[in-house]
């Protein structure tokens, strides 16, 4: 990792990810639904790009279709060149509904250990994963209790341990810190950037909460509100080394906020493509 | 930083039943009294002429003959009968049961194509089956266990399509970004969805399955206490019937106690989800 962000919105490689004209449309019982317009962008190998954008602008419907869970109606999301049809290994989701993704019938540290062992890997190493997992999220004293038995900020961290544990190639996270205290999240927000710098995964984050997409992401990109076009690419030009005082209080930090702010503004009424430049 | 979980250890015990002021007496107590009672009563009808002795006879009469039928080795081997019949029966109906509801619950075509089907066989009363069953069977045992598993499939089955489509949707899609196998997803997300619905089907199948047994011997005549009852009318031995009516009374209340505790046991997690969530 280099000590300042590279300009991903320049960046030459081919892109780990490639969203390419997705649109989804929703067909139920009387009602269609269509959640996603055109998205078009790429993250590349390493790279951890934020999605901000107003609810129900279709970030969750999004990630479905990026992690294969759902097909695109239209257009096609790519991984490493090959098409995603199914969900591709090396990839976990920390869901939106945190809650209902653990499963209540195993204890924390099973449900972190079972996508391991679904992956073969070896007992000893599993131990191992889960107890560090659980460690960095500070959830040390839990593995034997079971998931209705925690806190729902608990339950949110489980989740985003078991995701760690994986040790995925890509993650995906779906408003993940929504609900914890300000003080924890502050923590899992520099534990997502030192384990991204440290194991070099790429990380497509989605949140409501503008500071956090500014202070996380090296890009990020707002969505319009539904139906869906990516309305801009912001790169975000802060140094590599983060710290939440001191990163928060620098000017640019500022101005990027409030530019990302405005975007988000814009975008509750935003319906036609083209937006101004990204921020220089 | 340190975090306890809310509660660390096993599930929480189930709620001690309301004891709220139905006097001082505690529920269990309370609920012999009321036996008692209607001993008494069963003991003054016939004794004060209110009812002809004749048809009912004096509770203590009955507890008498209770305890001389105990006595015979007869009635031993007709109680077993019964519990076979009952055991067997409900064993083949929860795992026919269990196997075509995980089946057909995951298959959608399938579940599309039978719940017509099933809806039309369901509703067949299990004694309209009796001359088919003498016929192919005669009057032994498997006479019996046909009889029992036709009525006791259905409440595993039906229990059973509900459980698996009640797969929550989040925890569906964690299984396949996981991309756990077929088996995994099978034992580890549909199954335990699906079991506290099983155990209902299981807890329901018991008693109906006790009821099939023990009226398959009264009608066919297959050996059990059933056609005790019908050997003690039909000799006229008044007591002696009452008698053995009691004990199968005394059975269904075993089997659902039995059927209860092993709910409570296999769903520990779950009773405690029920009442201890947060969401
Ligand atoms: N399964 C579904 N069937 C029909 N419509 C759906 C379905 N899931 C989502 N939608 C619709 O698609 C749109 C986008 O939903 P989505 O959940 O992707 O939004 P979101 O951006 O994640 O919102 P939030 O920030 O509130 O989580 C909404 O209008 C929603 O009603
Ligand atoms: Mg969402």
């Amino acid at each position: 990792m280099t000590s300042t962000d590279v300009k991903s919105a320049v960046r030459a490689d081919s892109g780990l990810l490639d969203v390419r004209g997705v649109q989804k449309t929703y067909y139920g019982s009387g009602r269609t639904v269509e959640a996603v317009r055109d998205l078009t962008f790429s993250v590349g190998t390493g790279e951890l790009a934020c999605i901000v954008g107003p609810s129900g602008a279709g970030k969750t419907t999004l990630l479905k279709c990026i992690a294969g869970l759902l097909p695109p109606t239209g257009g096609e999301v790519r991984l490493g060149g090959a098409r995603v049809q199914g969900p591709p290994p090396g990839m976990a989701v920390v869901f939106q509904e945190y809650g209902r993704s653990l499963f209540p019938w195993m204890t924390v540290a099973d449900n972190i250990a079972l996508p391991l062992k679904q992956k073969r890997t070896p007992k000893p190493r599993r131990a191992a994963l889960v107890a560090e997992a659980l460690e960095s999220v500070g959830l040390r004293d839990v593995p034997h209790a079971y998931p209705w038995q925690l806190s729902g900020g608990m339950q949110q961290r489980v989740a985003i341990a078991r995701a760690i544990a994986y040790e995925p190639d890509v993650l995906l996270m779906d408003e993940p810190f929504a609900a914890v205290d300000a003080q924890t999240r502050a923590e899992l927000e520099d534990l997502t950037r030192s384990l991204w710098r440290n194991l070099g995964m790429t990380v497509l984050f989605v949140t409501h909460d503008i500071d956090e997409a500014v202070y996380l992401g090296q890009r990020v990109l707002v969505l319009s509100g539904s139906p869906t076009v990516v309305m801009e690419d912001v790169a975000v030009d802060l140094p590599a080394e983060r710290e939440q005082l001191s990163t928060r209080a620098l000017p640019r930090f500022a101005e990027l906020r409030a530019h990302v702010y405005e975007q988000v503004q814009r975008a509750k009424t935003f319906h036609t493509a083209p937006a101004a430049g990204a921020s220089a | 930083m340190t975090l306890q979980p809310r509660r660390a250890g096993p599930p929480p015990a189930p709620h001690p039943r309301s004891r709220t002021r139905t006097g001082a007496l505690p529920e269990p107590l309370l609920g012999l009294l009321g036996l008692v009672l209607l001993a008494g009563v069963l003991e003054v009808l016939p004794r004060t002429g209110v009812v002809s002795a004749d048809y009912l006879p004096p509770f203590s009469e009955i507890a008498d003959a209770l305890v001389g039928v105990a006595g015979e080795e007869s009635f031993w081997q007709a109680l077993l009968d019964t519990a076979e019949g009952w055991g067997y029966g409900l064993a083949i109906a929860v795992g026919v049961g269990t196997g075509l509801g995980l089946l057909i619950g995951s298959v959608e075509v399938l579940r599309r194509a039978t719940a017509s089907t099933i809806e039309f066989l369901r509703p067949i009363p299990s004694v309209a089956l009796v001359p088919l069953a003498v016929l192919v069977y005669g009057t032994g045992l498997e006479s019996t266990l046909l009889l029992v598993v036709y009525a006791a499939v259905w409440p595993v089955l039906l229990q059973m399509l509900a459980g698996v489509r009640d797969v929550d949707p989040v925890a569906r899609d964690t299984a396949a970004s996981y991309r756990f196998t077929r088996w995994a997803r099978l034992r580890h997300v549909t199954w335990p969805t699906a079991l506290p619905y099983l155990m209902t089907g299981v807890r329901l199948s018991a008693s109906v399955a006790l009821i099939l047994a023990i009226s398959s011997q009264l009608i066919i005549g297959s050996p059990g206490i059933g056609k005790e009852i019908a050997l003690a009318q039909s000799s006229n031995a008044v007591e002696e019937m009452y008698a053995l009516v009691i004990v199968t009374g005394a059975l269904g209340v075993c089997v659902n106690v039995a059927a209860r505790a092993l709910e409570r046991r296999v769903l520990a997690w779950h009773t405690s989800v029920r009442t201890e969530a947060v969401t």
